[in-house]
């Protein structure tokens, strides 16, 4: 009987993906300009986006902007997108994710058409997404993202986008 | 600048995401707004070419949109976004502007029809363009 090899220590699984995703969001300044970050259960991401008063688009109410709004739901997708197609090649370790500074991340993917539908205005509170992939082919990727604030089963915003994924080399 | 565009313009500028993304106000009349926003390097969305992040056009986009019903003939007193689609046909080129054009084309009581395009310095072909439905508030 061959022996099964030991499993990897937890926190050496956790340190390279949070590694890997830290260096994913980070290398996006526009994602640092609005204030957005990751939290990260498995390969499950909720983007945050916390309230400052740049994000106002009515001072009167105040609300969020819709562009803040629909470029927080973006980012999400974009980026859960992105965390999924590297997800088997850092698991793998095909992809080496031991020198973060000089791993070559796979392109972003581009996307072709993105809709929002406000549902409600977004309060000055935090917000969060969580986007869902529904197809993702090998050139072609469909997928669907969920915006809310204080109470989970009320979103303030959803939204629907398609994606041009990056070619693998080889 | 006419009066009346400089009005609009310290109104485009009350709007905090509007003034952090250096939206510039150039035309508002009739039901149609342009609006230009320069290049910054806090606008990038891909490092690795420079080119500005699909939200940021996005904002640029609603701003357009949304200041396009205000102008409308028919004088809203407020609006929201109902439903934005964007379509983004090209990479905009690193380090130009990006304008856009909206045109609110149809208002009833409740709603208001826009669609906009957006361009930066050097092509024909637009580099986003957009369809959205707006509210419409309390009318006269």
């Amino acid at each position: 009987m061959t022996k099964r090899p030991a499993p990897e220590p937890v926190q050496i699984v956790k340190q390279r993906r949070d590694s890997v995703l830290r260096a994913l969001v980070e290398g996006v300044p526009y994602v640092q300009f609005l204030g957005i970050a990751f939290e990260r259960r498995g390969d499950e991401l909720t983007g945050v986006m916390p309230f400052k008063d740049d994000l106002i688009g009515n001072p009167i109410l105040p609300a969020l902007h819709g562009g803040a709004t629909a470029a927080f739901l973006e980012v999400t997708a974009i980026i859960t997108l992105s965390w999924a197609f590297i997800w088997e090649d850092m698991e793998s370790g095909a992809l080496d994710v031991s020198d973060l500074s000089h791993v070559h991340l796979p392109r972003l993917p581009k996307t072709i058409d993105f809709t929002v539908d406000y549902l409600r205005s977004g309060l000055p509170r935090d917000a969060y997404a969580r986007a869902r992939i529904n197809r993702s082919g090998r050139r072609y990727a469909s997928v669907h993202v969920e915006g809310w604030q204080d109470n989970r089963d009320r979103m303030f915003a959803q939204a629907t986008g398609h994606f041009v994924m990056p070619q693998r080399k080889g | 600048m006419t009066d009346k565009l400089k009005q609009a313009n310290q109104f485009i500028r009350a709007l905090p995401h509007a003034r952090a993304l250096g939206m510039q106000l150039q035309t508002l009349e009739l039901g149609t707004a342009i609006i230009s926003m320069p290049y910054a390097d806090r606008l990038v969305g891909d490092p690795k070419t420079g080119v500005i992040h699909g939200g940021a056009v996005s904002a640029l986009m609603d701003t357009a949109c949304g200041a396009a019903v205000m102008s409308h003939p028919s004088h809203p007193a407020g609006t929201a976004t109902i439903d934005l689609r964007i379509e983004y046909l090209r990479a905009a080129t690193p380090g130009q502007a990006i304008t856009t054009e909206a045109t609110c084309y149809h208002v009833t009581r409740s709603v208001a029809f826009v669609r906009a395009t957006a361009r930066d310095e050097d092509s024909e072909t637009p580099v986003a363009m957009a369809t959205g439905t707006f509210t419409v508030e309390g009318g006269k």
